[in-house]
């Protein structure tokens, strides 16, 4: 038996270890052993809470392990190790260190028992994800990397907020259920569903994203928000509001993503709809509603990983980011490798029989129906619908196959991406289908008991109708929806740019009218003093004159002109001396005398 | 649309139509879940409306030009 570690600092260690090797092939190969490391280490990790410290009377606790935090861990574990494989051709060590240190510390707040180790790596992540965004380097990229970065700042500092005043309420930094009534709880909340995605609070994901590196962007999919949907099932499982956040989230998704057409915003816009499957699931909260948002989350992890390399395949090979720049490109005879691979991930979050989304995805619905709530169930039903319609038909159509006239671009030289981007692709595929095929094994993983049999006959025949009549539905309106340049489609983060802009404009124009002009009269005031103070024979007259508003007062040499008038001969000085001392000496010698 | 492949899904719409009938939904949630083609029909109008709602919203709204921020 092996003592184990906290798998977070094997990410952190790791990071710190990867600048260090100068060979690139050993580089290369530790990148790979890190995560192998720790999927060891959790292997050999126990049920139960350990790794506790004080901290100024408080415990600290790295180590809660229990089925919950398991799942997450495991597949946050796995998808770390498929990324960077995806990624493996980078020679830039800074991207690898920036993501290592974004799943560590994600695996940091899976583990973490208390709300301090919580609130420390929660921090961490945004900080180290936010440089996967800026490693793209191009001036949207940094900007959206500038407005990711304080969303998130934002986010934490209420998080923040609420810990404090919940640590001063209840005098405990035990991370557990919260009782939503207090305003601490409330606060918390709020924190956590920023990094869920939850609208109006989302806008932060799609602007994003899309601007991360390729291979940067894989490993963003994966965390912030699954790590959000985690702290949620741990502390608010069973609050109402989060059913119908939920099941917002799954519409708005997919309304967005039907007006899309830039390849990874679109699918940044179904990770806010998938994610919204296990937002509603926490909050529905019973048994089966848990165990399908946790299995949700972690297949979703794996088919949404397997999307965003698919996509930024397409993308590193064309330099194409919309799909309008791909019409009638033929893709799929150039790439058909990619496209198979892409639709296995397509075929998982669409539900379809066989791959993964069909037996997580079902089960929070199936749990919306079991709790007896239609309008949640006919939500949830419906994205399903949507989801299919952009990720498994839209898309690859736009991409691959759709007739016209792209960008002038010659991509008749268009080959497969590297072969470590293919062989990553596969991986994920291969566990999406593994899961997909035998849910069992998913199903032990997950907190609770399972008594749900997703390939019952009815249910399997129930979705395909769903999906070949959504294609039906795709093909009448093909022409409607494919037409249209791409276009930026208006989000929450309207207001913060606008309103960023406006304080930028209000700075701009009136505020600085106002200080040009305080800057003119205090200069002039000035100058009047300096001149009064100068010449101090006319200074009264000076002074005069300004009261009645005429004259000499702003034209300095007025005055000065007329100053050998005023000129008095060096006598009258020392004369007007010699009076002041007599009349001072009669004051201080002889008037006390009497 | 190719020929083929229009006659592949229609083909394969029908079967699943009559499927349906043959596997009736045993533990239903709600009354519409008895209908044996209930998810055909809400599959073909749920997409149709999602597509025709974003759409509407979005030239009602929310598209802008790709350079409305810059």
């Amino acid at each position: 038996m092996i003592n184990p570690v906290p798998p977070a600092f094997i990410y952190l260690a790791g990071a710190l270890l990867l600048p260090l090797i100068r060979v690139r092939r050993l580089q290369q190969a530790v990148a790979l052993l890190i995560p192998l490391i720790a999927l060891f280490d959790l292997l050999n990790m126990p049920n139960g809470y350990y790794w506790t410290y004080s901290f100024l009377d408080f415990q600290i606790v790295l180590g809660r392990v229990d089925k919950l935090s398991m799942v997450f861990g495991y597949v946050f574990v796995i998808i770390s190790f498929i990324s960077m494989v995806y990624a493996i051709h980078i020679r830039e060590t800074g991207q690898h260190v920036a993501a290592y240190i974004y799943v560590g510390s994600s695996l940091g707040v899976v583990f973490a028992g208390d709300l301090f180790t919580l609130l420390v790596f929660w921090e961490l992540m945004a900080a180290a994800s936010v440089f996967l965004i800026w490693y793209r380097r191009t001036p949207a990229a940094m900007d959206a990397g500038f407005r990711y970065i304080l969303v998130h700042i934002a986010g934490g500092a209420i998080l923040m907020a609420g810990i404090a005043i919940h640590v001063a309420g209840t005098g405990s930094i035990e991370f557990a259920r919260f009782d939503f009534a207090t305003p601490a709880a409330k606060l918390i909340l709020c924190g956590f569903i920023i990094n869920a995605a939850v609208p109006p609070l989302h806008a932060w994901l799609p602007d994003a994203y899309p601007e991360g590196t390729i291979t940067g962007s894989v490993f963003l999919t994966a965390f912030t928000t699954k790590t959000a949907v985690y702290v949620l099932a741990r502390s608010f499982p069973g609050l109402e509001l989060l059913v119908w956040m939920g099941a917002v989230m799954t519409i708005y998704g997919v309304v967005y993503a039907v007006m899309e057409k830039d390849l990874r915003r679109l699918l940044a816009y179904h990770i806010v709809s998938q994610v919204g499957y296990m937002v509603c699931g926490v909050g529905l909260g019973s048994e089966m509603a848990i165990n399908g948002a946790t299995a949700h989350a972690f297949c979703h992890i794996l088919y949404k990983a397997l999307l965003f390399m698919g996509a930024g395949a397409v993308i590193h090979v064309t330099g194409c980011r919309k799909m309008t720049d791909l019409y009638g490109k033929g893709l799929y005879k150039k790439i058909p490798i990619t496209l198979i691979l892409y639709m296995i991930g397509a075929f998982s979050i669409s539900g379809v029989p066989l791959f993964n989304g069909f037996i997580s995805k079902t089960m929070v619905v199936a749990a919306a129906g079991t709790l007896h709530r239609p309008a949640i169930e006919l939500m949830l039903h419906l994205a399903s619908v949507g989801t299919w319609l952009s990720v498994g038909l839209k898309l690859p159509w736009g991409t691959w196959f759709a007739p016209g006239q792209g960008v002038e671009d010659d991509l008749s030289e268009v080959k497969e991406p590297p072969v470590n981007m293919l062989i990553a692709m596969g991986i994920a595929g291969f566990l999406c289908l593994l899961t997909g095929l035998f849910p069992k094994q998913l199903y032990q993983l997950l907190p609770y008991p399972v008594d749900y049999h997703p390939y019952a006959v009815s249910h399997v025949v129930a979705t395909l109708q769903l999906l070949l009549l959504t294609m039906a539905g795709f093909w009448l309106l093909l022409d409607r929806l494919m037409a249209g340049k791409a276009t930026l489609n208006l989000d929450t983060d309207w207001v913060y740019r606008m309103f960023g802009r406006w304080v930028l404009g209000f700075c701009r124009v009136p505020l600085k009218q106002i200080s040009l002009k305080l800057q003119q009269l205090s200069i002039r005031e000035t100058a009047f003093i300096s001149r009064v103070s100068n010449i101090p024979l006319t200074s009264l007259e000076m002074l005069w004159c300004r009261l009645r508003g005429e004259g000499p007062t702003d034209n300095p040499d007025t005055v000065t002109d007329r100053e050998a008038s005023y000129r008095f001969p060096m006598g009258l000085g020392v004369f007007v001396s010699l009076v002041f001392l007599f009349v001072f000496g009669v004051v201080y010698f002889i008037v006390p005398s009497f | 649309m190719d020929r083929k492949l229009r006659r592949w899904l229609y083909s394969g719409i029908l079967t699943v139509c009559l499927l349906g009938f043959l596997f009736p939904n045993r533990h239903p949630h709600f009354w519409w879940q008895k209908i044996p083609v209930y998810d055909a029909v809400f599959g073909l109008f749920g997409c149709i409306a999602i597509i025709l709602f974003s759409k509407w919203l979005g030239h009602v709204w929310l598209m802008r030009d790709e350079d409305y921020y810059d």
